[in-house]
């Protein structure tokens, strides 16, 4: 097939869309987390790109020293991360939500520069490869384009978890209690419900979802410490972007952002890097609040 | 309470002048001050004006860039290449501050966070900054054609010069009616404003001086080491400022110095040593500082020396 579009072969495109899906779920789903842990905790978890790394790095280290494979991987590496995740609220975000928010992203940037150092310390700065599942290996000609297997699975994965984390949310009682307990905590707490083990259980099940997102990444990318570092910051612009306190908000424009990063790799390649900052910049002057922000 | 610390910094002053003669490495001390000089100018908005900049890293490292090149590639003399290095960080902190300050808080720090990165992205790409490498070999000029900075001790004075300049303009700005307008904003700002300042003037003024002045730090650094690299740019650059004022003592004239010493200090002495857990010692005292001192080191101590005197005059600037 030799259509163009703007004298860009038409295969190009659609594999840039594929990518920029890609990315576009990552982000979602690492937004989603962010979203949900500010919602309830007040908090900016800087530590959320040292979660989906370590989410990665569990993945590795199951299938290396444990010979698990990746299915139980998916599994397990959230529910272990997302304990972690839990300890650390008890021991340190706990003793914060009474002063500045600002505390909670400092005490969050500490918490990923330990995370990194520790982990460059024991596997080193090189990237670990993993094997993608057996399963899922090949790719599908779908006529027009060739899809590999692995890639679309991924997104198909993303979309579904933030889907259902929108669900909880939004539509079931206990989403409506967690978002009670966002407006308001102590009249909630009247009401005889604990409170502060919801905020450690949300705490602990964002950062699953960033361990979620690592298992997913852990096949495509090099699993290593710094992974997760300069994606948190472009996920930080695609959270102001969208407006922090909206669930579908981060969900849209994760997958939005995703894309447009995709297109601008094959209509200006040297942007690419720093075209969601870009956007940011101009969303900001036009209206401060993001998208679906309230304020 | 005031002549007492006349008496410190005098104090200061001095061993500042006899340090190169106490057998300390000059060149260490001058990393040191540069990064000190950073840490003031930081603090100007993280302490008097309650903004946490997460992006600091912009302004050190292109001014650094933009010295370098002028004074390797462009043959400018050093004073021309720190004026110009100086002037580029005003630019970029004019742009960028006028997008951040749309917004307040946390969404400050993620604004801040993001475009510093865009700039690091440039940075890395820029064909003026040698990309990897960064640029090398950048020579040390002098002060016209009489002062000549080849010899340590002599730019030892110079930037020792410049940082006692920089503490005593910070002095000056902080206890001049802008720096109360600033203070009043911290506190306040809707109070601020309806008593009839223009908080977001005020606060881009303060982000423009801030970020001329770490432009200012950036440009001695390339002279004093003689080059440029990406890690000035580099996010963890804008962490360690953060952390430097923080342990230091953010609000405070002296902390952030005392904060830049012990960080330098403390890469110096171990990054040789004990490799990657310096990123881990860095982030336990992140930890430590949000968890247990928040006033950072100067600051408890005058905490604790008001409570002992009773001293309460509700100021924090001393």
């Amino acid at each position: 097939m030799s259509t163009d579009l703007f004298g860009i072969p038409i295969q190009v495109i659609l594999g840039q869309l594929l990518l920029g899906l890609l990315n576009g779920g990552f982000y979602a789903l690492l937004s989603l987390g962010l979203a949900v842990i500010f919602g309830l905790l007040g908090v900016v978890n800087f530590a959320h790109g040292a979660f989906y790394m370590l989410g990665a790095y569990a993945t590795w280290m199951l299938l290396d020293f444990f010979g698990l494979n990746y299915w139980a991987a998916l599994v397990l590496s959230p529910l272990l991360v997302g304990l972690l995740g839990v300890i650390l609220e008890r021991l340190f975000l706990k003793h914060l939500y009474k002063v500045n928010p600002l505390y909670g992203l400092l005490l969050t940037f500490g918490l990923a520069l330990i995370a990194e150092g520790v982990l460059r310390e024991m596997f080193g700065a090189s990237g670990q490869t993993y094997p993608v599942p057996e399963l899922l290996q090949g790719a599908l000609d779908v006529g027009f384009m060739i899809l590999p297997i692995y890639r679309v699975f991924v997104i198909v994965m993303c979309l579904s978890v933030c889907f259902i984390t929108w669900f909880l949310i939004e539509k079931t009682t206990l989403g409506s209690t967690l978002r009670a307990a966002t407006e308001n905590a102590s009249l909630v707490q009247a009401f005889g419900i604990n409170v502060p083990k919801i905020v450690m259980l949300t705490y602990g099940a964002g950062v699953g979802l960033a361990a979620f997102a690592g298992v997913l990444s852990a096949p495509i990318i090099q699993v290593s410490p710094l992974m997760g570092s300069s994606l948190v910051i472009v996920v930080f612009a695609v959270v102001v972007i969208g407006g922090m306190g909206s669930i579908l908000g981060a969900i849209l424009s994760g997958l939005t952002l995703g894309v447009i990063e995709g297109f601008t790799k094959v209509i200006y390649p040297e942007a690419s890097n720093i075209v969601v900052f870009v956007i940011m910049a101009i969303v900001l002057c036009w209206r401060p609040s993001g998208f679906f922000g309230k304020e | 309470m005031r002549s007492k610390q006349n008496i410190f910094y005098l104090l200061m002053l001095v061993l500042g002048l006899l340090a190169p003669w106490l057998g300390v490495y000059p060149v260490y001390l001058m990393t040191l001050y540069c990064y000190a000089i950073f840490a003031c100018a930081f603090n100007l908005m993280l302490g008097f004006s309650g903004m946490l900049s997460f992006g600091h890293a912009a302004y050190f490292g292109f001014s650094s860039y933009v010295t370098a090149w002028l004074m390797s590639q462009q043959g400018w003399s050093t004073t021309g290449a720190i004026l110009a290095g100086m002037l580029s960080a005003c630019a970029l902190g004019l742009v960028i501050g006028f997008i951040a300050i749309r917004r307040s808080g946390i969404y400050f720090a993620m604004i801040t966070m993001a475009l510093s990165q865009l700039v690091y992205f440039v940075c890395l790409q820029a064909p003026f900054t040698g990309g990897e490498n960064g640029l090398q070999g950048v020579p040390r000029g002098g002060l016209g054609n009489w002062v000549s900075f080849q010899n340590d001790l002599t730019l030892y004075y110079f930037v020792f010069a410049v940082l006692v300049l920089v503490f005593l303009f910070i002095q000056r700005v902080v206890h001049s009616p802008f720096g109360q307008v600033l203070k009043a904003i911290r506190e306040n700002e809707t109070r601020a404003s309806s008593l009839g300042y223009f908080a977001d003037t005020h606060k881009l003024l303060v982000f423009v001086l801030s970020a001329t002045l770490s432009g200012l730090a950036g440009s001695l650094k390339s002279i004093v080491l003689g080059f440029a690299t990406l890690s000035d740019v580099l996010q963890s650059t804008s962490g360690e400022v953060i952390l430097m004022t923080m342990l230091g003592g953010a609000g405070t004239f002296f902390g952030p110095m005392l904060g830049a010493g012990i960080i330098v200090t403390l890469q110096d002495m171990l990054s040789d040593r004990v490799g990657s857990w310096v990123t881990v010692i860095i982030g336990t005292i992140f930890v430590l500082c949000v968890m247990v001192f928040r006033r950072g080191i100067v600051g408890e101590v005058l905490h604790h020396f008001e409570k002992q005197h009773g001293v309460d005059d509700g100021s924090k600037n001393n």
